[in-house]
């Protein structure tokens, strides 16, 4: 090994082990704050006992689960229950390893260390744990995996309900990761590489995609929330009908690992969204944060994703708290009549616009962004308050009753 | 009969998913700065909106005479009128013929509180109490026995007025 590999793994193993610690802290931050919100949200107060404002709530949460009875169930496929929990947080985990989550910090070192020998590594670090040249397919790849943690988790249990919400499960991912998938087409589009460093470099050069791809934008972020499994499209838990669907059988610590995953999913996601559409790290209204690499510019855009990351956290926990759940049939109507039309429309329609824009010279810019929001405005606007009266949930077809 | 189907005719025409959605979304949100209902309980049992009733029925208190004797003349008319018989009285007699409790104990789990002790009592001695914080670490704890009913210090219950339905 030469002293540059090894200083590259010196530094990835440091960046996996912080990234992880940071999610975990960070999950169960998210889920005191979930409680918080919707306790706010409901004229109450929330956790505020153990430790300052319940901050610590979570940490007896998990000692709670730790010391709890698990329970495998007699019928159970042993060898998958025990799988599956980890089958759902392992994706939710990885896909963050593309993300990138700050600008690069210069790191500089030439040390040996005995037996291990030399470690070396000079210029700027790339702050993400893997700078993947696939970028967003190792995120496509890896996010419908997820799947398969549940589908087990509900088929293993032996139990009809459990099973009734692995097979909804199932049936809601596959089919909105085809929306998923079509609606960054557009921020593929745009930015012209999949990688994640270079999405954020081009928002940075023109504007952040949520303004130049406000429809895809708001489509993505619908998929997201029902590729997380959130409300209002949770109907794999669906507590009042399956009695939690997917995790019925589930106890102590195997049922805390959902929990985790869960949390670790809307993370992901936020951070996602924050990186596709808000610029990622991007400081707003500078250039400054994109030139030579500096240790204070690394720790601000870290400030900066995290606040754009904990925004969108917050709407995910707002949504959760304003809207019920879904029907199935809504569910199904609005990921293949709605959105799948919508975007595969939304689609071409970017395709011309970027093709006339390039040809009449607006290649790149303020300029190129500014034609870019108006004809989404255009679009939202049709698509939102023109199309959609009803149809949204109902689709064309629905029989006008009493008419 | 035959069966009348309903058709709900909904607003089809003018509704908009999204739109009620961001009406939603903007009513929750106002929700986050209101004032929140919660009481802080072991710290704060009262607010000005809420208070324990006067007429709530709680576990017993005995009432004393000026001696720090109970009022209680042991007439057994508590342990007979008590529907769920979780009194026990044993009388006694002094050397002026005055009759006392010997034994007196309540049993307050198979107490239904219902208040009817308090209200045959013709000497006002046993009362049920405004009171609710009665844990224990012992079962055998919560057969309150005459020292202990006297001990009470909680209010009593006025119990419900048929002249006055309201408490006003």
């Amino acid at each position: 090994m030469t002293p540059e590999l090894k200083g590259f793994i010196l530094l990835s193993l440091i960046k996996i082990v912080v990234v992880f610690s940071v999610m975990m802290v960070g999950v169960m931050m998210v889920i005191w704050m979930e409680r918080r919100v919707s306790a706010w949200k409901q004229d109450r107060l929330g956790p505020n006992r153990v430790g300052p404002q319940g901050l610590l709530q979570s940490v007896a949460d998990g000692i709670k689960n730790f010391a709890k009875e698990d329970v495998i169930p007699a019928q159970a496929n042993k060898l998958l229950f025990v799988v599956a929990p980890a089958l759902s947080f392992i994706p939710a985990m990885l896909t963050f390893a593309v993300i990138p989550f700050a600008a690069p910090l210069p790191v500089n070192f030439d040390f040996t260390v005995l037996i291990l020998g030399q470690f070396v590594h000079a210029g700027p670090m790339p702050m993400m744990i893997a700078d993947l040249p696939i970028g967003m397919l190792f995120i496509v790849a890896i996010g419908s995996l997820s799947v398969y943690g549940i589908v087990l988790a509900g088929w293993s249990s032996a139990n009809k309900y459990s099973l009734l919400g692995g097979l909804r499960a199932s049936a809601q991912m596959v089919s909105y990761e085809v929306a998923l998938g079509f609606s960054f087409v557009g921020v593929l589009m745009l930015a012209g590489n999949v990688t994640l460093p270079e999405i954020v470099a081009h928002q940075q050069e023109s504007v952040w995609f949520a303004f130049a791809l406000t429809l895809g934008f708001i489509l993505f972020f619908v998929s997201n929330l029902a590729e997380t499994n959130r409300l209002p499209f949770d109907l794999p838990e669906t507590e009042s009908e399956l009695v939690t669907g997917f995790h019925t059988e589930y106890s102590s610590m195997k049922f805390s690992m959902f929990f985790i995953a869960e949390y670790t999913h809307i993370i992901t996601g936020s951070a996602l969204v924050a990186t596709l559409f808000l610029g990622g790290w991007d400081i707003p209204f500078t250039s400054w944060d994109s030139g030579d690499p500096t240790v204070l510019k690394s720790l601000l855009t870290l400030a900066f994703f995290a606040m754009k990351t904990l925004f969108f956290i917050y709407v995910f926990i707002w949504i959760r708290w304003t809207l019920p759940r879904f029907r199935f049939d809504q569910l199904m109507q609005l990921g293949w009549k709605f959105m799948l039309p919508v975007l595969l429309a939304y689609i071409l329609i970017l395709g011309a616009t970027v093709l006339v824009l390039d040809s009449i010279g607006w290649s790149s810019g303020l300029r190129y962004g500014a034609a870019l929001f108006v004809m989404n405005a255009v679009l939202v606007y049709i698509v939102f308050f023109l199309l959609d009266n009803n149809r949204l949930l109902l689709g064309r077809t629905h029989r006008k009753v009493g008419t | 009969m035959a069966i009348t189907v309903v058709t709900v005719r909904r607003p089809e025409g003018d509704v908009s998913y999204l739109r009620a959605t961001l009406k939603g979304m903007a009513l929750t949100f106002s929700h986050l700065f209101r004032k929140k209902v919660t009481m802080q309980y072991p710290e704060q049992k009262s607010d000005d909106t809420w208070e324990i009733s006067n007429r709530w029925r709680g576990t017993h208190r005995m009432l004393t005479d000026e001696q720090g004797r109970a009022k209680c003349v042991a007439c057994g008319l508590c342990p007979q009128v008590c529907p769920a018989n979780c009194i026990k009285l044993v009388p006694g007699e002094d050397e002026e013929g005055n009759r006392y409790p010997l034994i007196y104990e309540i049993d307050e789990f198979r107490c239904v509180f219902c208040g009817y002790c308090q209200e045959v009592c013709p000497e006002e001695a046993i009362h049920v109490g405004v009171h609710y914080e009665n844990a224990e670490y012992e079962r055998e704890r919560f057969v309150y026995d005459l020292e202990r009913l006297c001990a009470q210090t909680h209010p009593v219950s006025t119990l419900w007025d048929p002249s006055d339905p309201k408490g006003e």
